[in-house]
């Protein structure tokens, strides 16, 4: 098909520079350029430090993308940016950029949800997304549940962490049991030849009390701090820490909250298909567990596969072709960088005078 | 050859347009928003409104021009994001100026003149210029540092930073320039410009370094 949309995407709102190009659902280049190497002696990532290095990388990595995808400016139908949320430093000079290549260029610019995005990056590998479906976004920055009822126009969060991201307590367990950051894949590593089940850790808002009030909500805080305690009484009784059956047990600890929550959103909501993205989504733990727990209610589990689930460009392209495709209008040269934009803003619309 | 000129090292949020030629430059149009916390989105709906106002095409831009600060860092990437990208989609250079040398090339006194702009945390970016020439480094520092090294050879002072800090600094202040303004932004690349030069990398003049600390050992949670 020739008269698909082809979308320029810009992704800034954390640590990867991210410029993909999609036409409809075919993904054409996935160019990232990550300064997590300069952030992981300070052990999370540094605001300035990111937004330096987005300048930087900016305008090298749309020409990757480009030459990648063999395209020029002249082939792009519009472009879209991430415009929130993320951090707000991060996110303007990706924000900046994209207006000046849409204002350069004459094309339609579409400032879209980072949330949302982690979405709609899985129609570049699975196809069209069955409506509705209910996403579990988790990374460094979030941990939500949404319900997806239009990848375009209508998503509605049904919960959201009260503390710390998921992402965000790997990091943390990684540095506690000298593990590198970013905290993910070496404690997925490391649990490979763990017990999940050797230590007990708690389920954070699962309680009885808890499920009334925040049923499709996450904590992770109490769960981080159980893990140091634990951690810190074998070091203080001079006996060794089983780094690979603690990293197993938090891991389970926190793939059996998300799945159990996804999963109970699911069928509370009557909905068949769930998506798992972010950068979490890249855990095979996580994969594993909610695939088998999915299949005992018929329940269809997508997940894409982890180079896309991690923050990328492809995925601001692709929820920009399907805005393009749905008919919705582009937004205003404007529009601000929102590093609180709520998850049911998916694309922000031209204002109207 | 027609000019973009862009600066947001300052709250100035600041665009032009600028024929710049053999015999002499001539300001085409020039939106100025002063707003320090608006630099993401009022720069982008500038150029586009000078575009509108002057029947000017991007394709019809041979060059960009962009003060590359010193200025506080986030207004200031939007700016050079923006000089970057536009030099990028249409294939033409892209020039940088420091934008204390817009401020200094603009001072009209006499002597030699002090150029601060507002660093914010109670410092200012400055350099010291005689006959539009700039005299050592841009740097940053406190007020009354600034006055203690340079009060006594300096015979007045320009710069927003200048106005609000004219107090400790001692020095007269001249009203204006009080932003880099486009025309001498574009004046001082004018000679690259027109000699067709390669372009340049735009690299910021931060001046200081990102707030981070390595962490120290771990807080232990058992009591």
């Amino acid at each position: 098909m020739t008269d698909e949309p082809i979308v320029l995407g810009i992704e800034t709102s954390c640590d990867e520079t991210g410029v993909g190009i999609v036409r409809g659902t075919t993904l054409l280049a996935n160019v990232v350029a990550s300064s997590v190497d300069e952030h992981a002696r300070f052990g999370g990532v540094v605001p300035e430090v990111a937004s330096r290095a987005h300048l930087e990388a900016m305008v090298p990595t749309v020409e990757r993308a480009l030459r990648t995808a063999g395209l020029t400016l002249a082939d792009i139908d519009a472009i879209a940016v991430t415009a929130g949320p993320g951090l707000a430093g991060t996110l303007l000079v990706g924000v900046a950029a994209a207006k000046a290549y849409a204002l350069a260029t004459g094309k339609p610019l579409y400032g879209v949800n980072h949330l949302a995005a982690h979405v709609a990056v899985d129609t570049l590998e699975h196809g069209p997304l069955p409506e509705p479906a209910v996403a579990l976004l988790v990374s460094g920055g979030h941990s939500s549940l949404l319900r997806v009822d239009d990848l375009a126009r209508g998503v509605q969060p049904l919960g959201a962490t009260i503390d710390d991201a998921a992402g965000e307590a790997f990091d943390k367990v990684a540095r506690l049991l000298g593990l590198p950051f970013p905290g993910g894949p070496p404690i997925d590593r490391a649990a490979q030849s763990g017990d999940g089940s050797a230590i007990a850790f708690p389920r954070g808002l699962t309680a009885p009390r808890d499920m009334r009030e925040h049923r499709f909500d996450f904590s992770f805080s109490g769960l981080k701090t159980a893990v140091a305690r634990w951690v810190e009484a074998r070091q203080r009784a001079g006996e060794p820490v089983p780094v690979a059956d603690v990293a197993a047990s938090f891991q389970e600890a926190v793939c059996d909250v998300l799945t159990a929550k996804a999963i109970d959103a699911c069928r509370s909501q009557g909905i068949e298909t769930l998506l798992i993205g972010g950068g979490v989504a890249a855990n095979s733990r996580l994969r594993a567990m909610a695939t088998e727990r999915a299949a005992r209610y018929g329940i269809q589990v997508r997940v894409p596969r982890p180079g896309l689930c991690t923050d990328n460009g492809a995925m601001v392209a692709a929820l920009g072709t399907h805005l393009v495709s749905s008919g919705v209008p582009p937004s205003g040269l404007d529009i601000p960088a929102d590093s609180a934009l709520p998850v049911e803003v998916v694309s922000l619309a031209e204002k109207v005078a | 050859m027609l000019v973009l000129v862009v600066d947001t090292s300052t709250p100035a949020v600041t665009a032009g347009l600028v024929e710049v030629t053999d015999a002499g430059n001539q300001t085409r149009a020039v939106r100025v928003t002063i707003n320090a916390r608006a630099h993401g989105e009022v720069l982008a709906p500038n150029i586009a409104a000078m575009f509108d106002e002057t029947g000017v095409r991007p394709s019809d831009l041979a060059a960009v021009v962009a003060g590359v600060g010193p200025g506080p860092f986030t207004g200031l990437r939007v700016g050079l994001v923006t000089a970057a990208a536009f030099g990028d989609a249409l294939g033409i250079p892209t020039y940088g100026v420091c934008s204390l040398d817009a401020l200094g090339a603009a001072a009209s006194g006499s002597g030699r003149v002090l150029v601060a702009t507002d660093a914010r945390r109670r410092e200012i970016y400055w350099a010291v210029y005689e006959a539009g020439v700039r005299v050592g480094e841009p740097a940053v520092d406190r007020p009354a540092e600034v006055a203690a090294r340079v009060g006594a050879e300096v015979q007045y002072a320009v710069g927003d930073g200048a106005h609000k800090y004219a107090d400790v600094l001692a020095v007269p202040v001249q009203q204006e320039p009080r932003y880099p303004p486009v025309s001498a932004l574009a004046e001082l690349a004018a000679d690259r410009i027109l000699r067709r030069a390669p372009l340049e990398r735009l690299t910021p003049l931060y001046l200081r370094r990102p707030d981070a600390t390595v962490p120290a050992g771990r807080k232990p949670v058992l009591q």
